[in-house]
């Protein structure tokens, strides 16, 4: 194994890169492309039942994506590990121009234009953030993670961008990305009862929170807790949502026959609430269909995790499959009234390219992890 | 690091790996658990909320009933109103385009405050009105104009129109938007653009004019606007009421009489109004079209009030016309005979007061019969002094004066006739003198011309006729079209049929105080009465100067009455005339009413064969030129059957 991993890294440029394609595991891409077809399905019933404005950009979108994909895949993941934090410093350096210049949408400061792209850094940030925590716990041991010491910098790394985003300010986004830190965390050994000493003081610190929360963060966890107390106000999403949902019992309404979603009670159909426009048209069975498929990209990378090599990959399989699961249980949970809004995005489905662009380099790095599973990484600096 | 290291550090990692897969996997699987709870348990509750947000239910306005006229004519209808609309989201700018739409049709400050007002407080899909009532051209410069109009179309609506204009506006009435007072459980008044009867028989049939509302249900997006039609059930329209006025007859009357003049001429076999008109009149169709603020301050502050029908909300005193009733009512107090005279020296006294006839040198004697034929003022003056005030106004009662008669006029009068123990109640004494005075219709009394044509009716007729304006429901006739519906008055015959002779004698006899009323011989005989009422006292000093109304300013002159059936020996119609300040009733409201009563009777040539019972038979009409008199008179028939 060892002497076919060194001459993988000798051959030439050309060869290597044929012989990584063929590496590639290609029933995930067509898991990829079955979801993106689902998504595009949805937004066509979005439109009006057209391709435009939604569906046509979303294919588009998708097609660019995973070209990209499939060359992060080829880069091997010795490079990649030496360039985490450079990427980590880049995704902070562009939260801090995001505070600085970013677009304001809903009231917060979140977006960036980058040419024709509209950049959430805090989506990359999450990507980023898995990156240099693998790379800081890549060579420390079992004994070396029980030294509190040791886990001051890689916490400060974590509350850094988790800072920035609750900053803009994104209530859910900052406490996605610190889960996202606290799985790679987890994932290195660290032990538990530092989690639960976490756990219980953030359950300290939680109403003292709440009081310093803006008042539209109040609002969704108020309405979250009793939406029909408001249903004209910031319950009328939770309820259309649910009503939406609901009615479209085991087998749906039909294709673009959705009144919920074609009538327009359904806010931000083609964005945040599109697993609603599934589960009206399609019924029980579309919904879970989608799960089971989302799902099946979460295993995915719990199955590279466990079958790479380097400890590297391993959390950033781990980190980058909690990060796409949070992604899919925080939207869902979202438009099924389980917690409260949070303008998550159901990634590869919803419609946006920033959320498409994130989620697919972080595919691109889950599969050079898998590409490389078994690359040797040099001796331990002890 | 040693391969041990590496190999604990990766089994802590797989187990973890693992449990946080299992935990992954427990996540899912509660989302899985939520959407089957939402589609599956609760699925039913949501699909009905869905469908409550989608369906719109909507009320489809029915057509109102028309107001036909006993021929059928239309007296109200609903007529196309066309319109400009603008949707704002159809124009590319609201203001360009109505600045635009100024130049082909000038809008004034108001109406533009007035549509942007209104384009503000809606949605932009809904249509707003920019114009009513455009005419032909202005609607061909519109669609002419159209490409440079964005947002502009014209589009039809109903208005209420009344073809006969002021010359029913009275009887018909007009319809408005409902106000709160209007508000009953219908729940087609809260649409936009509906019209409620506001006055007349608008008002009185509404309910039957308006029909039911139909249903449309709609679907509609979460802003309110119409996707497609789901189902539609046509409401009832409204049912056609078709009044007893002949609006011929009645424009014909109108243009006889100036203002201050109203007129009701009843079909006396039935109380069916013919024609009711009161001067000045108004026009209806100009609440349709919504009335400005100038002129209903010129309407409600006229002194010519031409909102008020005169007719029915009009009180005047009797004067002389009241004198049949009198004298009926001292018949039957047998305060006097049919046979006996009175004297009138010209002047009546009473202890200290001295009460005038009318001829300054007396009439002589005079029975009940000739007292009526001169309206001696001096006979009534002694046979309401024998008959008492109560008993009078008892008979007034049973002749339809002072009551309320039912009319189908919301607000309607009754009117007044004082009794003694109204006086009481007043905390004043009723004295003789004021007995006097109310035995030549003058005092207290306030009556309507509707009471006194229905007098007239009930005199001719000795039926309890009530008039009425109500001739079919949706081609049904109500109660009260046949004589037979009507109560006899319970007065014997032979009292009706002197008084009737004494109205005869008036109208027909060389020196009768309206023989200027004389019908033609050809149309047949009409018996009326004249009156004349003060309005102001005449003073002793004024009388002694030689008092002439004429020098008198207008206001001051009394108001002239006169009322009357006809044909004579087989009642057919009733009329009541009122000139205010018409100074004579001889003079101004005699000859109207022969007049009209000619057009009546060559109107309505062919009466139908049914007459009244209690005519008396054996006279034709053309025949009547000499009086029948008592005794040559054949026995009366048997009084109508009574039956109460």
């Amino acid at each position: 194994m060892m002497v076919f991993e060194r001459r993988l890294l000798t051959r030439d440029r050309g060869a290597g890169l044929l012989e990584k394609l063929w590496l590639v595991p290609w029933s995930f891409v067509l898991l990829l492309c079955a979801i993106a077809a689902v998504g595009y399905v949805a937004l066509y019933s979005a439109g009006g039942g057209a391709p435009e404005p939604y569906a046509s950009k979303h294919a588009l979108r998708f097609g660019f994506s995973l070209v990209m994909m499939l060359s992060i895949a080829m880069i091997d993941i010795r490079v990649i590990a030496r360039l985490s934090w450079v990427g980590y410093a880049l995704g902070v350096a562009l939260l801090v121009l995001v505070a600085v210049h970013g677009q304001v949408g809903k009231g917060a400061q979140r977006w960036i234009e980058l040419g024709p792209i509209q950049l959430q850094p805090s989506e990359l940030m999450k990507i980023m953030l898995v990156l240099a925590l693998a790379h800081w716990f890549h060579r420390a041991s079992w004994e070396r993670v029980g030294n509190l010491l040791f886990l001051v910098p890689p916490t400060l790394a974590v509350l850094l961008p988790v800072g920035l985003i609750l900053k803009q300010p994104n209530l859910g986004t900052g406490l996605i990305t610190a889960m996202v830190g606290g799985a790679v965390f987890w994932a290195a050994g660290v032990r538990w009862w530092k989690f639960a000493l976490i756990l219980a003081s953030a359950a300290g610190i939680a109403p003292i929170a709440y009081e310093r929360l803006h008042d539209y963060q109040r609002a969704r966890i108020q309405t979250f807790l009793d939406p029909e107390s408001d249903p004209l106000g910031a319950g009328y999403n939770i309820i259309q949502s649910k009503i939406a949902l609901g009615s479209g019992g085991l087998w749906g309404k039909g294709f673009l026959q959705g009144t919920q979603g074609h009538l327009n009670f359904l806010p931000e159909k083609q964005t945040d609430f599109i697993f609603t426009m599934i589960s009206e048209e399609f019924g029980l069975v579309g919904a879970l269909g989608t799960l089971l498929l989302l799902a099946l990209v979460v295993f995915f990378a719990l199955a590279v995790a466990l079958r790479t090599r380097h400890q590297y990959g391993r959390l950033v399989a781990v980190g980058l499959g909690v990060n796409f699961f949070l992604y899919i249980f925080v939207n869902i949970a979202m438009v099924t009234g389980s917690i409260p809004v949070g303008g998550v995005p159901l990634p590869l489905i919803s419609h946006g390219g920033s959320a498409m662009l994130t989620a697919m380099l972080g595919f691109g790095l889950l599969l050079s992890v898998y590409v490389h599973r078994d690359a040797e990484f040099g001796a331990a600096r002890e | 690091m040693s391969k041990r290291d590496e190999e604990r550090r990766r089994n802590v990692f797989t187990r973890r790996a693992l449990l946080l897969g299992a935990g992954q996997l427990g996540l899912l699987g509660f989302l899985g658990y939520r959407l089957q709870k939402l589609t599956l348990e609760e699925g039913e509750r949501y699909a009905t909320l869905a469908e409550e947000n989608r369906v719109s239910t909507r009320l489809i306005a029915p057509p109102r009933g028309r107001i036909l006229d006993r021929a059928e004519r239309v007296v109200a209808a609903n007529a196309l109103n066309w319109r400009a609309l603008l949707v704002a989201e159809q124009a590319e700018d609201i203001h360009a385009t109505l600045e635009t739409f100024s130049h082909i049709l000038p809008l004034s400050e108001a109406e533009r405050t007035r549509i942007e007002r209104d384009i503000r407080r809606r949605r932009r899909f809904v249509p707003v009105v920019v114009r009513d009532f455009l005419t032909w051209e202005e609607m061909a410069r519109i669609e002419v104009n159209a490409p440079d109009l964005p947002g502009i179309s014209v589009d039809v609506g109903t208005t209420r129109d009344y073809p006969w204009a002021e010359h029913l506006a009275h009887v018909v009435g007009y319809v408005a938007p409902p106000s709160e007072t209007d508000m009953d459980d219908d729940p087609l008044l809260a649409l936009p653009g509906i019209r409620v009867g506001r006055a007349g028989m608008e008002r009185f049939h509404d309910r039957v004019l308006r029909g039911r509302a139909g249903t449309l249900e709609l679907e509609v997006n979460a802003l309110g606007r119409v996707i497609r039609e789901l189902d539609r059930r046509e409401g009832v329209r409204g049912q056609d009421v078709q009044i007893s006025i002949d609006a011929e007859l009645q424009k014909a009357v109108r243009n006889r009489i100036e203002e201050g003049t109203s007129v009701v001429v009843l079909d006396a076999r039935n109380g069916e109004v013919l024609a009711m008109a009161s001067q000045p009149s108004f026009d209806p169709n100009l609440f349709s079209s919504g009335i400005s603020a100038a002129q209903w301050r010129e309407w409600t502050r006229s002194r010519a009030t031409p909102l008020i029908n005169k007719a029915t909300n009009g009180l005047y005193a009797p004067g002389s016309t009241f004198k049949m009733v009198v004298g009926l009512a001292a018949l039957e107090a047998k305060a006097v005979t049919p046979t006996e005279r009175i004297f009138c020296p010209g002047y009546y006294d009473l202890g200290d007061a001295r009460f005038h006839c009318w001829r300054k040198g007396g009439h002589g004697n005079l029975d009940l019969r000739n007292a009526l034929k001169h309206s001696c003022d001096v006979y009534f003056y002694e046979a309401a002094k024998r008959t008492g005030i109560d008993r009078i106004a008892a008979m007034a009662k049973r002749f339809g004066l002072g009551v309320d008669l039912e009319i189908e006029l919301p607000g309607a009068k009754a009117g007044f006739v004082p009794t003694r123990e109204w006086r009481i109640r007043q905390g004043k004494a009723w004295n003789i003198g004021d007995t006097v005075v109310h035995g030549i219709g003058q005092g207290f009394y306030q009556l309507t011309p509707l009471s006194l044509a229905t007098m007239a009716a009930r005199l001719a007729t000795g039926r309890a006729v009530q008039p009425h304006l109500t001739h079919a429901l949706d081609g049904k006739a109500p109660r009260g079209v046949k004589a037979e519906d009507w109560p006899s008055l319970g007065i014997p015959e032979r009292d009706l049929k002197l008084v009737r002779e004494g109205m005869w004698a008036v109208v027909n006899e060389e020196n009768g105080t309206a023989k200027v009323a004389r019908l033609p011989n050809s149309l047949g005989v009409m018996a009326g009465k004249t009156g004349t009422t003060q309005v102001r006292r005449v003073s002793r000093e004024q009388r002694e100067r030689g008092f002439r109304v004429e020098s008198q300013p207008r206001e001051w002159r009394p108001h002239a009455l006169f009322v009357a059936f006809a044909p004579f020996d087989n009642p057919q119609y009733a009329i009541s005339v009122v000139v205010e300040h018409g100074t004579s009733g001889a003079g101004a409201a005699a000859p109207l009413a022969r007049d009209i009563m000619a057009d009546v009777l060559t109107r309505f040539r062919a009466p139908p064969a049914a007459a009244v019972p209690p005519a008396p038979a054996g006279t034709r009409s053309t025949e009547a030129s000499r009086p029948p008199m008592l005794a040559e008179a054949p026995p009366p028939p048997a009084p109508e059957t009574p039956r109460r």
